[in-house]
């Protein structure tokens, strides 16, 4: 029973296990409220409303919504809107909520004349109709998008005073569904001096990036769906590439062109933007997997405590290897740490869920996460990955994160 | 046991010169011919190499009206101080406590500027400019940063050739096969 249960690490978290042995207790308790005298709140007197053709959350839910939206000085669609981690749970983003981060807006398009065409060193240049596509054989895989610059404001030198989601809410997992990009290829015939694919989008921008042949080969698809239904315009809509693990924006929208080359393009975003300027001046092009990652999203800023006692722990971590193999949570700023429960499906590139059981005492608390993936990395602390770093540079952080629980409930960011 | 290899072997021979090369079979191959007027219009990839540069061209004394008719706005009067990115300056502040990165300082190569200008901006109007606009505007903001001449002329063979001053001070993360 769960108060014979004693603590497994500093300043009160319990065994991964502590839940479920908790679950005999709890059902208990409910069958015996059910006894008590029935009584009706309003919306049990009358029937409820209608069906609808399309379903929207609870009105109660109005404030879950992507959030801080900023864009460039001038435009209203080049920038980023984020996904608000602390308000969800499982590891499946709501599609509404799936974080944007476009470079010239979101293209009306019209799918009938939409078209993708792969060309350069192919045997034979092809164009795919969005019907056509719909024609092959699909693949779907539940997998994490990650922006480059997440969680970039933790290299402040002061810890920014925003939420999870505020922080590091450009990640968001969904079910992508679409046509596996090697068939594709194959079809249009790679020659032998095809090594990278420089992908473009239908957006004002004409987005572009280049893609190593190899990864195109291997895991990448064309999608056209996204959790069961067609992508949403802020997605792609009606086609994208989705590279699983690897940088966000290589995952170019609106898919149009896929060019064979023999090199890379050294686009705009490849080299101005999304490479990593080191302290000796010299600068890293091409960091393509996401490295392995957590965060805790409750509790998290803007959540605030209630009274001392027992409370779930929850959080996401994710790695741009594969699976995710163990997570720990201290809540002790880091001095002692134990294995958090990890939800069952465990999926490679993907965000998992961990939670652990915390008996927080109502004294202040320092309380963190660590990944470790398949492959064995385990992810640093802040100080690991700002070694070596050039001052500004923000892109491809995957630090470990703590919060502070205050004696009055409050929770603010620190640096451990 | 010989007479049935050999009969499936035929068979499996004559399946490759129906499709031409080796797809698997359950592909339905609907990808549609199309022609290189067609994929001209569409592509705009500019390799480091110069692949993909268009005819035309143009000089940073030329590119000075365009900039400022489309681009000052927003890049502020001679590439600085404007609401967006800054495309000048900064050359020699990346090893600094306060790098700045721009075209001038960190971009290792200029057909870049060309591809990202002629796909991209101006932002309210991208493809407004003709080719010899983009490579005026091009010469234009490498003038400004010091690393072409006023009268330098820029085209397809001239562009590639520019030697950008940050050049040679990037790695590459990835490590192809
Ligand atoms: C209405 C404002 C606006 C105008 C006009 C404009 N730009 Fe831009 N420019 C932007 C914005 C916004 C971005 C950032 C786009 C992004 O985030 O991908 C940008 C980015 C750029 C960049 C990349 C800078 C870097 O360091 O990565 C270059 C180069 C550029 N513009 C050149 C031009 C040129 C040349 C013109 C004129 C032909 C022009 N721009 C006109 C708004 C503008």
């Amino acid at each position: 029973m769960a108060h014979d249960k004693s603590p497994v690490a500093g300043n009160g978290l319990f065994d991964r296990r502590f839940f479920l042995k908790a679950g005999v207790a709890g059902s208990a308790t409910l069958m015996s409220a059910a006894a008590s005298p029935a009584e009706r709140p309003a919306w049990m007197r009358a029937p409820g409303a209608p069906m609808s053709p399309s379903g929207e959350p609870s009105e109660h839910e109005a404030h879950v919504q992507r959030r801080p939206i900023g864009s460039h000085p001038g435009t209203t669609g080049t920038g980023a809107a984020r996904t608000p981690l602390e308000l969800l749970d499982g590891v499946i983003t709501p599609s509404r909520l799936h974080f944007e981060r476009h470079h010239s807006g979101i293209p009306a398009i019209d799918p009938d004349e939409h078209r993708l065409v792969i060309h350069g060193l192919v045997d034979r240049p092809l164009s795919f109709s969005l019907e056509a596509l719909s024609r092959y054989q699909h693949v779907s895989r539940i997998q994490f998008l990650e922006c480059t610059g997440n969680s970039g404001a933790s290299i402040a030198p002061e810890p920014v005073q925003a939420s999870c989601g505020a922080i590091h809410g450009l990640v968001s997992a969904s079910e992508w569904g679409g046509v596996p990009l090697s068939v594709l290829l194959q079809e249009a015939g790679i020659k032998a001096s095809g090594k990278w694919i420089i992908a473009a989008g239908a957006d004002a921008a004409a987005m572009s990036r280049s893609v190593p042949v190899e990864k195109a080969l291997d895991d990448a698809i064309v999608a056209l769906y996204q959790n069961g239904e067609r992508l949403r315009p802020s997605n792609g809509y009606p086609m994208r590439l989705f590279l699983p693990g690897w940088e966000g924006n290589m995952s170019v929208k609106w898919l149009r062109t896929l060019k064979v080359v023999d090199q890379p393009a050294m686009t705009k975003d490849e080299t101005s933007k999304y490479s990593d300027l080191q302290a000796d001046g010299v600068a890293r092009l091409f960091t393509f997997p996401i490295g392995v990652k957590s965060v805790i999203t409750s509790p998290s800023p803007g959540l605030t405590m209630g009274e001392a006692g027992i409370y779930q722990v929850s959080g996401i971590a994710w790695s741009g290897a594969g699976r995710i193999r163990r997570v720990e949570v201290s809540a002790d700023g880091g001095k002692s740490w134990a294995d958090a429960a990890l939800d069952e499906h465990i999926m490679s590139k993907c965000l998992t869920r961990f939670r652990s059981a915390w008996r927080w005492d109502g004294s202040p608390a320092v309380i963190l996460s660590r990944a470790t993936d398949e492959a064995g990395n385990v992810q640093p602390t802040r100080d690991a990955v700002l070694e070596g770093r050039a001052n500004g540079a923000f892109y491809h952080y995957n630090g470990i994160q703590a919060w502070r629980v205050g004696a009055d409930g409050e929770i603010s960011n620190v640096y451990a | 046991m010989f007479t049935r290899n050999a009969v499936f072997m035929v068979i499996a021979a004559s399946c490759l010169l129906a499709t031409g090369s080796i797809v698997a079979d359950d592909n339905p191959r609907l990808g549609e011919a199309v022609s290189s007027a067609e994929i001209a219009r569409m592509d705009f990839t500019v390799l480091p190499n110069g692949d993909g540069l268009p005819g035309g061209s143009g000089t940073a004394a030329a590119g000075a009206l365009v900039y400022q008719q489309n681009c000052l706005a927003c890049h502020g009067t001679a590439g600085k101080d404007g609401p967006n990115d800054s495309l000048v300056g900064g050359i020699g502040s990346l090893v600094t406590e306060q790098p700045q990165k721009t075209v001038g300082s960190y971009w290792p190569y200029a057909t870049t500027l060309f591809d990202y200008v002629r796909r991209a901006m101006p932002y309210q109007a991208p493809g407004s400019l003709s080719d010899d606009d983009v490579y005026a505007v091009t010469a234009y903001i490498l003038y400004l940063n010091d690393i072409v001449g006023e009268d330098d002329r820029l085209d397809a063979e001239t562009l590639p050739e520019v030697r950008m001053p940050n050049r040679e001070n990037f790695v590459w993360a990835y490590a192809p096969d």
